[in-house]
C-alpha cells in the first residue's frame, strides 16, 4: 500500500518537541530569552506604581503636593521604561533570528523530501497541497512565534507581575479583578471557538470562489467558443457573494467578542472604584493603590482578550507543523538500499522477471511480466490503452516498485542500485513533457550533467543532430525563445521537441520514451526518430508507441495485451504472423495512407 | 466601458482617490461606520473622564473620610458602568460596519475582475498566466482593500483627539500641554516606522511569492526531477529561496523588535510627563488630584487608538500595489467589440447546404513579442474559402499556425490584418451569442468544468429556463434546451456513452476538478461530444480525435459532412485527412497550397514530406534492409 501524505499523529507537546528536534534553532539560548522577558514583563507595571506613588507621595503628600518628590519618581521610572524596553527588544530579536532559523531548516528538508517520495506518492496529492506544506503551513508557524509566541511569552508574564504587584496592595481587591476576568475569559473561549468555525467557512469560500474563478481563467478558450460567459459569470458571482456573506458574518462575531471584552474590563473598572473606595474607607486601601488597580486593570484586558486568540493561533501553527512534519514523515516507498550499489556505465540490459503490479487498491494491471531485452537495441513496446504500456515504462526507470517479481538492470535487481546511478543511466521522457519558465535553452541545459564546454554549445549541437535547426529558427528569439509558464507559449508538439533535447543531453546508456512524440506532425516525428536512431546506436532504447511507425523501425516490438506480454519478436515477424501485432499494423497502415 | 479605474496623480492624491472609492462602493456602510466610530472615540474619552471624576469627588474625599462621598460610592459605580455601556456599543457598531465596508470593498474588486476576465480575449489570456490571475483576486484584492478594516477607527481616532484637547485644556491648559505633547511624537514615530516596515514587509511578501513559485513549479515538475535525477539542484533553488525569505523576514521582525518597545514606551513616558507636571500644578492648586487621573488615563488608552494611523498609512502603499495590479487588468481595452448583425437562419447560399461558408481574406496575425515587444508574425496573407457544407482539413509542420488559423473561425481571437467571414459576414460585426450559437470549436485539450456529466455537454445553467434578463452571451439559446436523449446520442457518437453508463449517477455523476477522474482519451470525446449535441453549423476540429479510433473518426465527419455541416479540422492522420474535399497546406503561416489530398500530393513537396513521412519511411527501411 501506497502511504498518503498525511499529519503527523502528534499531540501538541509531541509535535512541539518533534518540531523542535528537527528545527533546533528555534530553542538556542533560550534561557536567556526567558530572563530578558522577566524583565521586560517588569516594565509593564511602571506606570501603575508610579501613579500610586504620585498621588500617595506627591499630591496626597502629608504637607500638600511635594513636585521634587514626584519628578524624582518620574525620573527613576523612565529609567525602568527604558530598561525594560531594550530587554523587550532584545527578546523580539532574539526570537525572531532563532525561529526563522529553524524554520528555513524545516522547510527545505520538506521539500526535499517531497521529491524523495514515490512518484505514486507524490500524485495522491494535488500539486498545490503539497505546496502549501512548505509555504503557508510554515507560514503559520512563523507568523505565531514571531505575534503569537512573543504575546504569549510577555502576556503571561505580564498577567503574573501585575498579579503580584496587586496581590502586595490588596489580596481582596485582586480576587475581585481576577473574578471580574472570569466570565470574559469564558466569552472569549467559546466565542473564539464559533470564530474559528466561521473563519472555516471564510477559508472554504475563498475556495470555492478561486475555484470558480480558474474555470473563468483556465477554460477562457472553451468559454469563448460555447459562449457561456453568462453562465460561467454567475457561478464566478454567486461564489463572491458567498465569499462576502461568510467573511461579513465571521467580522459580525468577531466584533461582538472584540465588544464584550472591552465591556468587561470597563465594566470592571466600575467595580474596582466601589470595591476599592469601599475597602480604602475601611483603611485596608490608599486613595493612590484604588487608582493603581484602575491602571492594573488595563493591563489584564489585553492578555485575557488576546489569551484565547493566541491559542486559537497556536492550534493553527501545531496543526500547520503536523502537516510539515507529516510530510517529512510519509515512507519513501522507492528507498535506496542501505547496501546500494552505484550500477556502472555501459550497454544497458533490462530484464523483467515476473513482474506484476497493482495500484494501491487496485487490481493488477501487469499480470507476470518475463522479458529480456538485448542491449544496445531499439525496444517498442506497443499495445492498447490501458494493457500495461506506460507501467512498464515506470517500472523500468524505478519511478515505482513491482509488487511481485524484479526488474533487473545488467543483471542487478534495481532496488540494489543507488538511486544517482540509476538517474545517470535510465532517463524517462514523459507525454507531458513538462517545462521551466525559462528560454528553450535553460530547458534543454536541463538534462546536462556534470561539467563539459559551453552549455549554450552543447544545447545547438543537440538541436541541429536532432535535425531541428529549422524549427529552432522558426522560433522568435530561436534558443533564446522564453517557453512561459510550464512552457505554454509553445504548442503540445514544440514542448516534446524541447522535451526530446532535453533527456538527448542528459546521454543516458538506456533512453524511456513514452509516448513522447505524439503532438508532433509525421514529418517531425520521422526525422526525429531517425535522428533518434543514429544517434542512440550503441545504446539502449525503450519507446512506449501509438504511431506504429515507431515499431516499424524497431530492433525489437513487444506487444503487451491486457497486462500480459502477448507477442515479441521483430516487425518482419510479428507482421507475417496472424496475431495481435499484425492487426494492430494493418489499422495503422490504413489510417496512414 | 465604465470610465478608467486607474488611480492618477501624485501618491497623496493616489492614496485619496483609493479611500474615497473604496468608501463610495457602499456610502451607507461607511456613514454608519464612521459614525460609530466617532461615539467610540467620544466615549474613550468619557471613561477617562469618569475615572478622573470618581477618583477627585468619590475616592479620595470618601477615603479621607467624607460622608457625602462614601454615599456616592455606588453612584460612580454606575456612572462608570453607563459610560462602559456606551463605550462597547460604539465598538461593537464601529467594527461590524467597518467589517462589512471593508467585505464589500473586496467583493466589489473581485467582482470587477471576473467581469473582466470574461471580457477579454483568449490571447490576453494566454499571454497572462492563471496563477497570476488567480492572484489578483485573492492577495490583489486583500491588498487593496486592506486599508479599509482600520480605517473608520483612525477616522474615530480623529474624533477622539480633538475631544480630549477640548476637554483638557478646559481643564488646565498646562496639564492639556502635557498630555497631548506625547501625541505628535506617536504619530511621526508610526509614520517612521510604518515607512521602514511597509518596504520590508513587501518585499518578504514578494518572496514569499518567489518560494511558492519555486516549490509549486519544482512540484508540478516532479516527474521530470526524478527522471533526470536533479532533486539536489531544485533543493539547493529552493534553499536559496527560502534563505532569501528567511532574512526578508529577519528583517521585518528586527524592525518590529525595535519599534515595538518604542511605541509602547512613548505614552508611558508621557504618563510620567503628565504625573510631573500635575504634582507641579496639583502644589499651585490648579488642578486636583482627579485631574491627573484624568489626563494620566487617557494616556494609557490613547496609545492603541493613536497606532490606528499607523495602520492605515501603513497598508496604503501595499493598497496602491493591489490596487494598481487589479486596474490594470479592470482597464485593458483589449476586449473584443461584439457587433449587431445576426447570420441568417439556415439554408443559405446556393446549395441549399445548412453550413456556414466561411471565408478568410488577407487574414495576418501579429502578436507582440512578450521579450522584445516586438511584433511576431503568426500568420500572414491569408486567403482561403471554406464552401459551405465542405469538409476543409489544415495541414502542416509543428508550429506552422493551425491552431491559430482555425480559432479565428470561433473567433477566440480578432486577425491584426484582413477579415475572417461567415456566411460573408465579418466575424466581428456579429451580435454577442451568435458565433457560440452557431460554430462549435474542439480545441487540442479539454476543459472540464467542476459539475456534472450532463452540465459539462451541454454547458447550460443549472437552473433550466430561469435565464437572467440581462444575460449578453446568449444565454436563450442554451439553458434547457438540449434533452437527455439529446445528450445520450451525442455521447453515443463520441463514444463515450458506456464510459458515463458505468458511472455512479449517469449524466449527474460529477466530474472533478479538470475531470480528473476521466482520461485524456475520454475527455477528448466528452469535448467531441459537446460539439455533437449541438448540431453546429461549422464544426472546427483542432487535433481533437487524435485518441479516437480512426473508424469511428471517420464515421463521426461522414455523419456531419451529410448533415451539411461545414467541417474545419487539423488533423495528422492521412485516413481523415483523404476524406476532405479541400486540404490546405499552411508552413510558418502562409498558406503554401490548397487542393485535394491527391492535387497536393502531385505538386507540393512539402506537403508529401508530411503525407507520405510514415509511408516514406518504411520504405527506406526496406531498401537499407
Amino acid at each position: 500500500m501506497t502511504d498518503r501524505i498525511g499529519s503527523a499523529e502528534l499531540g501538541v507537546v509531541a509535535t512541539l518537541r518533534r518540531g523542535v528536534a528537527v528545527s533546533p534553532q528555534i530553542v538556542q539560548g533560550i534561557g536567556w530569552t526567558l530572563l530578558l522577558a522577566v524583565l521586560a514583563a517588569g516594565g509593564r507595571v511602571v506606570i501603575p506604581i508610579a501613579v500610586q506613588r504620585t498621588i500617595d507621595d506627591g499630591i496626597l503628600a502629608a504637607g500638600g503636593p511635594d513636585a521634587g518628590r514626584v519628578a524624582e519618581l518620574a525620573g527613576l521610572a523612565a529609567l525602568a521604561l527604558l530598561v525594560a524596553g531594550v530587554c523587550s527588544s532584545a527578546v523580539n530579536v532574539r526570537l525572531v533570528r532563532r525561529t526563522e532559523a529553524g524554520l528555513a531548516t524545516l522547510r527545505v528538508r520538506a521539500f526535499r523530501h517531497v521529491h524523495d517520495l514515490a512518484t505514486l506518492t507524490q500524485n495522491t496529492e494535488r500539486r498545490g497541497s503539497l505546496v502549501s506544506r512548505v509555504t503557508s503551513d510554515v507560514d503559520t508557524i512563523s507568523l505565531f512565534v514571531q505575534w503569537g509566541g512573543i504575546m504569549l511569552l510577555v502576556s503571561t508574564l505580564q498577567v503574573i507581575v501585575a498579579t503580584a504587584l496587586m496581590v502586595s496592595f490588596s489580596w481582596q481587591l485582586t480576587v475581585v479583578v481576577w473574578v471580574c476576568f472570569v466570565p470574559l475569559f469564558l466569552v472569549m473561549r467559546y466565542g473564539q471557538r464559533w470564530v474559528a468555525a466561521r473563519y472555516t467557512v471564510v477559508r472554504e469560500r475563498m475556495g470555492g470562489m478561486l475555484a470558480a474563478i480558474s474555470e473563468a481563467v483556465v477554460g477562457a478558450e472553451t468559454v469563448r467558443a460555447y459562449g457561456i460567459a453568462a453562465r460561467t459569470g454567475a457561478r464566478v458571482d454567486r461564489s463572491i457573494e458567498a465569499l462576502r456573506m461568510a467573511q461579513g458574518r465571521a467580522q459580525v462575531l468577531v466584533a461582538t467578542t472584540f465588544s464584550s471584552g472591552t465591556l468587561m474590563s470597563n465594566l470592571a473598572l466600575a467595580v474596582v472604584v466601589v470595591v476599592g473606595a469601599r475597602l480604602g474607607v475601611a483603611g485596608e486601601l490608599s486613595a493612590g493603590q484604588v487608582v493603581a488597580f484602575l491602571f492594573l486593570v488595563q493591563l489584564f484586558t489585553g492578555p485575557v482578550q488576546m489569551a484565547t486568540e493566541i491559542l486559537n493561533e497556536l492550534q493553527n501553527a501545531v496543526a500547520g507543523w503536523r502537516r510539515v512534519l507529516g510530510v517529512i514523515e510519509t515512507t519513501v516507498e522507492v528507498v535506496e538500499a542501505p547496501d546500494a550499489v552505484a550500477s556502472p556505465r555501459g550497454h544497458a540490459q533490462v530484464s523483467l522477471r515476473g513482474v506484476r503490479f497493482a495500484y494501491p487498491g487496485g487490481p493488477d494491471v501487469l499480470h507476470g511480466v518475463d522479458l529480456d531485452l538485448p542491449a544496445r537495441a531499439k525496444v517498442a513496446v506497443v499495445g492498447q490503452t490501458g494493457s500495461g504500456k506506460t507501467t512498464i515504462a515506470k517500472l523500468v526507470t524505478r519511478l515505482m516498485d513491482p509488487t511481485e517479481g524484479a526488474v533487473l538492470l545488467d543483471g542487478a535487481d534495481l532496488r540494489a542500485l543507488t538511486l544517482t546511478s540509476l538517474g545517470d543511466r535510465v532517463v524517462l521522457v514523459p507525454q507531458e513533457g513538462f517545462l521551466f519558465d525559462g528560454t528553450v535553452l535553460d530547458n534543454a541545459a536541463y538534462g546536462l550533467r556534470g561539467p563539459g564546454g559551453d552549455p549554450r554549445r552543447r544545447v545547438l549541437e543537440a538541436f541541429a543532430e536532432l535535425g531541428l535547426t529549422d524549427w529552432l529558427a522558426d522560433l522568435p528569439h530561436g534558443v533564446d525563445t522564453p517557453v512561459g509558464q510550464r512552457g505554454e507559449a509553445l504548442s503540445a508538439g514544440e514542448r516534446q521537441l524541447v522535451a526530446i533535447a532535453r533527456a538527448y543531453l542528459a546521454a543516458p546508456d538506456l533512453l524511456v520514451l513514452d509516448e513522447a512524440t505524439s503532438a508532433v506532425d509525421p514529418a517531425t516525428e520521422v526525422r526525429i526518430a531517425r535522428a533518434l536512431d543514429s544517434l542512440t546506436a550503441g545504446r539502449s532504447t525503450i519507446t512506449i508507441a501509438h504511431r506504429l511507425s515507431t515499431a516499424e523501425a524497431s530492433d525489437l516490438v513487444v506487444v503487451v495485451h491486457a497486462g500480459r506480454v502477448a507477442e515479441v519478436g521483430t516487425h518482419a515477424e510479428l507482421a507475417a504472423a496472424d496475431g495481435v501485432y499484425a492487426r494492430m499494423h494493418a489499422a495503422w497502415v490504413a489510417q496512414t495512407r | 466601458m465604465p470610465p478608467s479605474t486607474a488611480l492618477t496623480g501624485s501618491r497623496t492624491r493616489r492614496s485619496a482617490q483609493l479611500v474615497w472609492r473604496g468608501m463610495a462602493t457602499s456610502p451607507r456602510t461607511y456613514v454608519l461606520a464612521v459614525l460609530s466610530s466617532a461615539l467610540f472615540g467620544a466615549a474613550t474619552v468619557a471613561v477617562s473622564r469618569a475615572v478622573g471624576w470618581a477618583t477627585d469627588s468619590v475616592v479620595v474625599p470618601a477615603i479621607a473620610g467624607d460622608q457625602d462621598a462614601q454615599g456616592r460610592i455606588w453612584l460612580a459605580g454606575l456612572v462608570l458602568a453607563a459610560v462602559a455601556v456606551t463605550l462597547t456599543i460604539g465598538v461593537w457598531c464601529r467594527r461590524v460596519w467597518a467589517g462589512w465596508g471593508y467585505v464589500d470593498v473586496g467583493a466589489a474588486h473581485r467582482r470587477r475582475l471576473a467581469d473582466a476576465y470574461l471580457r477579454l480575449p483568449v490571447s490576453w489570456h494566454r499571454a497572462h498566466p492563471a496563477g497570476q490571475l488567480l492572484a489578483h483576486a485573492s492577495a490583489d484584492a486583500e491588498a487593496a482593500t486592506g486599508v479599509f478594516n482600520p480605517l473608520p477607527f483612525a477616522l474615530g481616532v480623529v474624533v477622539m483627539l480633538v475631544v480630549a484637547t477640548v476637554m483638557l485644556v478646559a481643564i488646565d491648559p498646562w496639564l492639556a500641554l502635557a498630555a497631548l505633547a506625547i501625541i505628535p511624537a506617536m504619530v511621526v514615530v508610526n509614520l517612521v516606522f510604518q515607512r521602514h516596515m511597509s518596504p520590508a514587509a513587501m518585499t518578504a511578501q514578494r518572496l514569499r511569492g518567489e518560494v511558492a513559485d519555486v516549490a509549486h513549479e519544482s512540484f508540478e515538475a516532479a516527474l521530470l526531477v526524478k527522471s533526470l535525477g536533479t532533486a539536489d539542484r531544485e533543493e539547493e533553488r529552493f534553499a536559496q529561496r527560502t534563505d532569501d525569505l528567511r532574512a526578508a523576514a529577519v528583517r521585518v521582525g528586527s524592525i518590529r523588535a525595535i519599534f515595538d518597545p518604542v511605541i509602547d514606551l512613548l505614552p508611558n513616558l508621557g504618563t510620567l510627563l503628565v504625573l510631573g507636571v500635575g504634582a507641579w500644578r496639583a502644589a499651585s492648586e490648579a488642578v486636583g488630584t482627579g485631574d491627573v487621573v484624568t489626563a494620566a488615563y487617557l494616556l494609557t488608552v490613547l496609545s492603541v487608538p493613536v497606532r490606528s494611523f499607523g495602520w492605515v498609512l501603513g497598508e496604503l502603499p501595499r493598497g496602491l500595489v493591489g490596487y494598481d495590479r487589479i486596474a490594470q487588468v479592470v482597464d485593458c481595452p483589449d476586449a473584443l467589440a461584439p457587433g449587431r448583425s445576426a447570420l441568417p437562419a439556415a439554408a443559405s447560399g446556393a446549395t441549399g447546404s445548412r453550413g456556414i461558408a466561411a471565408r478568410f481574406d488577407g487574414v495576418g496575425l501579429d502578436v507582440p513579442d512578450a521579450a522584445s515587444n516586438a511584433p511576431v508574425t503568426l500568420l500572414d496573407s491569408v486567403t482561403l474559402d471554406v464552401p459551405a457544407g465542405s469538409t476543409v482539413a489544415v495541414v502542416g509542420v509543428t508550429g506552422a499556425g493551425k491552431t491559430t488559423l482555425v480559432s479565428l473561425l470561433a473567433r477566440l481571437m480578432d486577425p491584426t490584418r484582413g477579415r475572417v467571414l461567415l456566411d460573408g459576414t465579418d466575424v466581428r460585426d456579429l451580435a454577442p451569442g451568435q458565433v457560440p450559437a452557431h460554430v462549435a470549436l474542439v480545441a487540442q485539450s479539454t476543459f472540464v468544468f467542476e459539475d456534472t456529466v450532463r452540465a459539462n455537454v451541454t454547458l447550460a445553467d443549472e437552473q433550466t429556463g430561469s435565464n437572467d434578463a440581462d444575460a449578453d452571451d446568449g444565454d436563450d439559446t442554451e439553458a434547457g434546451r438540449y434533452t437527455d436523449d439529446a445528450v445520450w446520442a451525442a455521447l453515443r457518437l463520441a463514444r463515450l456513452d458506456e464510459v458515463v453508463a458505468d458511472l455512479p449517477g449517469g449524466l449527474d455523476a460529477p466530474l472533478g476538478e479538470r475531470g480528473a477522474n476521466l482520461s485524456g482519451g475520454q475527455r477528448q470525446r466528452l469535448a467531441i461530444a459537446r460539439a455533437l449535441v449541438r448540431a453546429p453549423r461549422l464544426l472546427v476540429l483542432d487535433d481533437a480525435t487524435s485518441a479516437v479510433d480512426p473508424r469511428i473518426e471517420q464515421e463521426i465527419l461522414r455523419g456531419f459532412a451529410g448533415a451539411g455541416t461545414t467541417v474545419v479540422m487539423v488533423a495528422y492522420r492521412m485516413s481523415s485527412v483523404a476524406l476532405a474535399d479541400v486540404v490546405v497546406h499552411l508552413d510558418g503561416g502562409r498558406v503554401v497550397d490548397v487542393g485535394t489530398h491527391e492535387q497536393l500530393l502531385a505538386r507540393d513537396a512539402g506537403y508529401r514530406a508530411i503525407a507520405l513521412a510514415y509511408e516514406e519511411e518504411t520504405r527506406r527501411r526496406e531498401e537499407l534492409r
